[in-house]
């Protein structure tokens, strides 16, 4: 996470909170929302240096697999849950939006937007593409699926899903016209209906 | 990492207590002995502390070496020292020897002071809880109000676990390593096979067998054996072992023996040398009393089987490390007692380590492992530096001790 996007992300989070953020890496959000606005709570890793550094930083931190469910979390037992360029990775990106709904009180998100214009133009060129945002070929690449601005939209409105803040990002920046074509990160703040 | 060439050195220590003991079924101890040994200093304001439970066949000699004697290496050496993962240069540690235990603490093997007897089978039945009081008398008499930290593997993880709920004023962090909240049936079925294993040998006349000057090896050795195929995965027992045969037959198209008893396989002579080696130390009365302990422990019991409301007198935070082929105590128990410590807004990390080892992997150098709980210590530490800083800022300087 560039330090750009921390802050932005970090932006969308009341002071004092008690967060859960799934896919956390190594800590970087949680320690800053722990030092800077007085917030609590964890992050759920499944990488075994990620989780090293969560404990280096002094951040609580849980070995789960996210494929797996949040099961060990009760309902709306906290403020916010992240997913931090998480979804990208998950095999059942609808389970856990649910669930990330059951946990929270807020859930915010946060994924590379593929209908981003660089992609499309790559795509138009027939060609895959690769970026600073999505820096992978396309038979390497770890992330099992792509989505856009737009995708994420629909899928939310079919899981009732109550979209109150959504924008783009780009270079650290906020992007609120035509985010799903000028925005390489696709934000959405989200609750319950 | 630091790698000392000369090892620390170890020197056992012993307390005696003259108060009886009052333990959980209801009977008591008296003038019982704990032996101990700590490594590091004890800081000024006594606050750099930590308590390391053991499981069922250590002891308190949890690290370095006794003077002399270059192979005799507590049984986590590999975890404490001078540079290791808990550091005795920044952490007062001490080992103790549980009650019932058989290497130096009051145990089944010594006189009972109102019979002046051997205790033998007479030794009362002793709980995890009955060990952690034991555990608080002796840190009493050190001096020690609170702990930086507890930390354990196995049944030395639900002493941990146990500290935090008997003394959470005097507990600040907890690890629990490859631990659980209770045992399963399963778990208590293997203590039962072990347990009969000792108790049907011949040798072991109803747990008095000191008088008759012999020791039930035959049973502790099935015992020991039985426990070894737990400790182990299936998949490491493979690899080391596999189908391998101890002496192939030379000339013989499979190399067997064809013979029922004798030894044919690796694997059984593994078994066989381990079984041997721990009848020769251990004692069975203790064997049967630990096992017993095992399966007692129960924290949630008196809450309806409730972690979570078992857990809210909790006031530590925690560190849980489980590992993915430890069937014995699995990391679906860790993720219990993480969910019971979630459930009360604890502050909790966990790791689950992704090693071939098993239950014995907890006393195993792996990298990921050892790293974790060195990180986790060293904010331990950090706090320590922090809260000696605040006092200096708040006790003028010059002040009387």
């Amino acid at each position: 996470m560039t330090n750009d996007t921390l802050h932005a992300m970090a932006a969308l989070i009341p002071p004092g909170s008690r967060v859960l953020d799934l896919g956390c890496g190594d800590g970087a959000l949680l320690a800053h929302l722990q030092q800077h606005k007085a917030c609590t709570g964890y992050g759920v890793e499944l990488d075994d240096t990620n989780v090293h550094a969560c404990v280096q930083r002094g951040v609580n931190v849980l070995q789960l697999n996210l494929d797996l469910g949040l099961s060990v979390f009760a309902d709306q037992s906290f403020d916010v849950v992240l997913q931090i360029d998480t979804l990208q990775h998950l095999r059942n990106a609808e389970t856990m939006l649910r669930e990330t709904a059951r946990v929270g009180r807020t859930g915010i998100v946060a994924f590379p937007n593929f209908a981003h214009w660089p992609n499309r133009w790559s795509i138009l060129q027939g060609r895959m593409p690769v970026t600073k945002r999505l820096p992978y070929q396309w038979y390497d690449t770890p992330n099992i699926r792509v989505g856009t601005f737009k995708d994420f939209e629909v899928l939310a409105e079919k899981n009732g899903l109550q979209v109150v803040d959504a924008f783009g990002l780009q270079d650290g920046q906020r992007v609120d016209v035509w985010p799903n074509l000028m925005a390489g990160t696709a934000v959405f703040k989200f609750q319950k209906h | 990492m630091t790698v000392n060439a000369k090892p620390m050195i170890a020197t056992p220590q012993a307390m005696d207590f003259a108060e009886p003991l009052v333990l959980q079924s209801g009977a008591s101890v008296r003038e019982y002995t704990l032996a101990f040994e700590t490594y590091g200093t004890l800081n000024a304001d006594r606050s750099n502390a930590v308590l390391v439970c053991h499981a069922l066949n250590a002891s308190h000699h949890v690290a370095g070496v006794y003077e002399g004697q270059d192979k005799s290496e507590g049984w986590w050496d590999n975890m404490i020292g001078p540079g290791k993962p808990v550091d005795t240069d920044h952490f007062f540690v001490i080992g103790v020897n549980n009650l019932g235990s058989c290497f130096g603490s009051t145990g089944p093997m010594h006189t009972h002071p109102d019979t002046g007897k051997v205790y033998g089978a007479d030794f009362p039945v002793v709980t995890v809880e009955d060990w952690v009081n034991a555990q608080a008398l002796l840190l009493d008499r050190l001096g020690i109000t609170q702990l930086a930290a507890v930390l354990g593997g196995s049944l030395g993880g639900m002493q941990a676990l146990s500290w935090t709920l008997q003394y959470p004023e005097r507990v600040r962090h907890a690890v629990v390593v490859a631990s659980a909240p209770n045992l399963t049936a399963e778990n208590i079925a293997f203590n039962e096979v072990a347990r009969r294993a000792i108790v049907t040998d011949p040798d072991f006349h109803g747990g008095h067998f000191y008088q008759h000057g012999v020791v039930p090896q035959r049973g502790l050795r099935i015992a020991r054996m039985v426990g070894h195929i737990t400790y182990l995965s299936d998949d490491v027992m493979n690899e080391k072992f596999g189908r391998e045969l101890r002496d192939a037959v030379v000339g013989s198209a499979t190399g067997y023996k064809y013979s029922t008893q004798d030894v044919e396989f690796q694997i059984e002579s593994y078994l066989r040398y381990q079984g041997d080696k721990f009848s020769e130390y251990f004692d069975a009365n203790t064997y049967l009393l630990i096992t017993r302990a095992l399966d007692y422990f129960d924290p949630a019991r008196t809450y309806g089987g409730d972690l979570s409301a078992a857990f809210a007198r909790t006031a530590a935070k925690f560190l849980l490390v489980s590992f993915t082929t430890d069937w014995r105590f699995s990391p679906a128990r860790s993720r219990e007692m993480v969910q019971a410590l979630l459930d009360n807004q604890r502050d909790v990390s966990y790791a689950e380590i992704d090693a071939p080892h098993g239950h014995d992997a907890f006393l195993l150098d792996d990298a990921r492992y050892m790293n974790v709980v060195r990180s986790y210590f060293a904010r331990i530490s950090n706090e320590l530096t922090l809260r000696g800083l605040a006092k200096n800022v708040t006790t003028p300087s010059g002040g009387a001790a």
